[in-house]
């Protein structure tokens, strides 16, 4: 069963097409890593799953419902997909406590909260990301990078979603502070059952999170496949130029020329 | 967010503005009671009498007193003011708040609309709307009001769009936030700021708008008068009395000056601290070169074999005012030594003092930065005295820079070309063409195709890549002994990283220029340089040798920065160990 199946996805902008025919799936309980370098068209599948964009064709379903439909269930169906996004610092209001945020996140859920129930709410997953759930209060700039970035999954959470699409959630923090973000996922997937689309150009950090990899370029599929197998052979040039530019430790960084 | 705005109160402008706010309104509110007999009682014997203690600004042709005239007609001249402005502002986000959340046709339809409201002097829609009104204290006041619409709508929707555009706008949405819900929640909290300081610049002009529109005779009319009226009138006798003119001047300036000390003082933001600063230095690097503009050109031939350092650095000390008087430091007690050709990573986490021990390096902190050294020198020149001219012009040639992001580095209004040819002609003593070449030559060296047409376009018209690797050739067109990278590749993916750092090392091949690379990436300085250099918590923890960091890497800290970076043969099935805060406190298991 998947919990995200993406269908030959179409993705334009005015005159140019970022995304041609793309088709991916989440399994359920499972976390697909989508790799691939800037202008690839990651971000616009991301955008395109959680209604941001209205994709040029194909279909997007989640739990089975397609999303593009009219009508409550498609509603319903898109507002089961939450995103987290790539830069703390720009992704909470300033000027809004982080309770509040946290407690808007929950219309995603399309039932009526009462103000005890949105209370009690973020208390909970204030607890549920490791912040102290006292500082509900305080606004976003109290907070460090990896709380931030803590407190975004927490809001993306607040709307029950089935299915969590983390847009380069490390990318904008520091190492000691990534490993914990993605220890943090990988607990609230246990939790939860969550399924995950887990977007990235670090192929290490794809690599230890994510049960299958699909790596994309120019805004196509070059090569999907479970982690471990598509890594130690990769079958596309593409995906074997990705893996030679990771750094390794102590290892010299060797170029052709 | 409660210090900034107690700080902001408590600035010179902000009691100025505070103090005399409150003055306006009591004389606002008591003047008619206090003055109201003087200001309007008649006596022909008393007639245009001079200054005198009674009568401060004199009298009129009626014999009333223009000092108590002047301090009555504060109120009406207030409310005009303030009613106007807030006509001027409410329209203004009516309009640019409903431009915002347009879908994209109509949108274009009422911008275009603000647009071309925008191109009437306001004087002409004033004398319009006056036409339409009539004469009247009324009319001139929604003239006013209306005339200033435009510019604050245009004011509003730029203001909303920049806010609109960011992430946690978009977070709204997709957990289903209507786009009125949106104006209130997100957009309205987020340009309050900018706007309430617009607000108070624009009440200062609206102010001078109606005491010209009154002196033209367009707007309050006899037997009601407010300052600008007052004036019209003292005009006519300043050869007689000129106190009765400079009198009610005297009040619109204090007035406007309010007006203008609150907007100054509501503007005050907090813009001091070490990103700012860095900011500061990255625009430096171009400033100081063009600073040294009629600086001696470098002899070519400019060689310091013989010492094998190139730059050394004892006993930095780097420290920020706090706000409070005294001074917080972060870098405390560094010393670093570069060898002529060498590459030295310096990796830490954020706020590790790895920036700042780099730029004070290069000599390019400055105010608020207090720096101290004991020692500090760049090929041959002591650093830590007053630079003469020959060596700043050196400095410029021999010291090259990339930053994390080259939009702040690199000028965005002028051509990259424009800047790639600036060290060869200035500091190198070329003629246009040969430094034209130069940098063409210096561009095809980062292999960047079509160097020629490259040239002749703006930064924004390359990727990220690109604009580092221009960077790079900007260093590259002067002789570069040094050259100092900043996060260089950390707004890039892996395989643009690659190929950055690729020419970065085949141009220090081609220089023999040794090169400090900072990075957050243990794994990617250690691919790279040949020393590592592990700061945290403004201290240099350990150095070792990049291809022995595995084996060699002793320090707790170095240890966990290695452990808690996933590589390609990390254990999937553990949680990655962390590193709890600046200071070390580790779990066991990452210590051993």
């Amino acid at each position: 069963m998947n919990a995200l199946e993406v269908d030959g996805l179409v993705v334009r902008y005015g005159r140019d097409t970022v995304v041609s025919d793309v088709s991916l799936a989440v399994p359920q309980g499972r976390t697909l890593g989508l790799v691939g370098e800037s202008g690839s068209g990651k971000t616009s599948v991301a955008n395109a799953v959680v209604g941001l964009v209205r994709p040029a064709g194909g279909d997007i379903r989640v739990g089975g419902e397609t999303v593009l439909a009219r009508g409550r269930a498609a509603v319903r169906a898109q507002r089961k997909v939450q995103l987290v996004f790539q830069d703390p610092f720009s992704a909470l209001d300033p000027r809004m406590t982080i309770g509040a945020s946290i407690a808007e996140a929950t219309r995603a859920t399309g039932r009526r909260w009462s103000r005890q129930e949105k209370v009690e709410r973020v208390r909970a997953l204030l607890a549920q990301v490791h912040i102290d759930p006292e500082r509900a209060g305080e606004l976003p700039g109290a907070f460090s990078g990896g709380q931030r970035q803590r407190i975004t999954i927490a809001r993306a959470l607040a709307g029950e979603p089935t299915v969590l699409i983390a847009d380069e959630v490390t990318s904008a923090l520091d190492v000691s502070v990534q490993g914990a973000v993605l220890n943090l996922l990988r607990e609230l997937q246990a939790q939860l059952g969550l399924s995950i689309l887990f977007i990235s150009h670090n192929l290490a950090v794809v690599r230890y999170i994510s049960d299958e990899v699909c790596v994309m370029r120019h805004g196509r599929v070059v090569e999907m496949g479970e982690t471990e197998g598509l890594l130690a052979a990769p079958a596309d040039p593409y995906t074997r130029e990705l893996l030679e530019a990771v750094p390794v430790l102590g290892r010299r960084m060797t170029f052709e020329e | 967010m409660a210090t900034t705005k107690h700080s902001r109160l408590r600035s010179p402008a902000g009691i100025a503005a505070t103090l005399g706010a409150i003055a306006l309104l009591l004389i606002s509110v008591f003047a008619s009671f206090i003055w109201g007999d003087a200001a309007g009682q008649t006596s022909v014997t008393d007639r245009l009498a001079p200054s005198s203690w009674d009568a401060p600004f004199g009298t009129d042709q009626l014999g009333r007193d223009v000092f108590a005239r002047v301090m009555v007609a504060t109120q009406l001249s207030m409310m005009l003011t303030l009613g106007a402005t807030a006509i001027s502002v409410v329209g203004g986000l009516i309009l640019g708040l409903i431009a915002t959340v347009l879908p994209r046709h109509p949108r274009r339809l009422v911008t275009g609309l603000i647009d071309i409201l925008l191109a009437f002097p306001w004087l002409l829609l004033v004398l319009f709307f006056s036409v339409i009104w009539g004469a009247s204290a009324m009319g001139a006041m929604l003239a006013i009001g209306f005339a200033g619409v435009p510019s604050l709508a245009r004011l509003v929707y730029n203001l909303a769009s920049s806010v609109s555009g960011r992430d946690f706008v978009r977070a709204a949405r997709v957990v289903g936030v209507g786009p009125f819900g949106i104006l209130a929640r997100h957009v309205m909290p987020n340009i309050a700021g900018p706007l309430l300081v617009n607000t108070a610049a624009t009440a200062s002009v609206t102010l001078l708008s109606f005491a010209g529109l009154s002196f033209l005779g367009l707007g309050v009319q006899a037997p009601e008068y407010d300052w600008g009226r007052l004036l019209q009138e003292g005009i006519l006798r300043i050869y007689v009395n000129p106190m009765s003119a400079i009198g009610p001047g005297l009040a619109i300036v204090i007035a406007g000056l309010i007006f203008t000390l609150a907007s100054e003082a509501l503007a005050i933001g907090s813009g001091e601290g070490v990103r700012a600063t860095r900011a500061l230095a990255a625009a430096s690097v171009t400033g100081r070169r063009r600073a040294v503009d009629r600086g001696p050109a470098v002899p070519l031939q400019q060689t310091d074999a013989s010492s094998d350092t190139i730059a050394e650095v004892r006993g930095l000390r780097v420290a920020f005012p706090d706000g409070e008087g005294g001074t917080v430091e972060r870098v405390h007690g560094v010393d670093l030594t570069i060898a002529p050709g060498e590459v030295v990573g310096i990796v830490g986490e954020s706020g590790s003092g790895k920036s700042l021990t780099a730029m004070a390096l290069a000599g390019l902190l400055e105010s608020p930065a207090e720096v101290q050294v004991t020692r500090h020198h760049f090929d041959g020149i002591d650093m830590s005295s007053t630079l003469s001219r020959e060596e700043q012009s050196r400095l410029g040639v021999e010291l090259a820079m990339v930053f994390q992001d080259p939009l702040t580095s690199l000028n965005p209004a002028l051509t990259v070309g424009r800047q790639l040819t600036e060290v060869p002609e200035v500091h190198l003593g070329m003629n246009s063409r040969d430094s034209r070449e130069r940098a063409s030559a210096a561009l095809a060296s980062v292999h960047i195709p079509e160097p020629g047409r490259r040239l002749r376009q703006y930064p924004h018209e390359f990727s990220g890549g690109m604009r580092q690797r221009a960077m790079i050739a900007m260093g590259l067109t002067a002789r570069p002994r040094l050259l100092i990278a900043d996060e260089p590749t950390t707004a890039l993916d892996v395989t643009v990283q690659r190929q950055v750092i690729s020419v970065l090392k085949e141009a220090q091949r081609a220089t023999g220029a040794a090169i400090v690379f900072i990075s957050h990436d243990i794994a990617l300085v250690s691919a790279i340089c040949d020393r590592v250099v592990v700061m945290n918590g403004g201290e240099v923890v350990e150095v070792v040798s990049a291809e022995r960091i595995r084996e060699e890497a002793t320090h707790p800290y170095t240890r966990a920065l290695i452990a808690c970076l996933p590589d390609m043969t990390s254990d999937r099935s553990v949680p990655l160990p962390t590193i709890g805060t600046t200071n070390i406190t580790l779990p066991e298991e990452v210590v051993q």
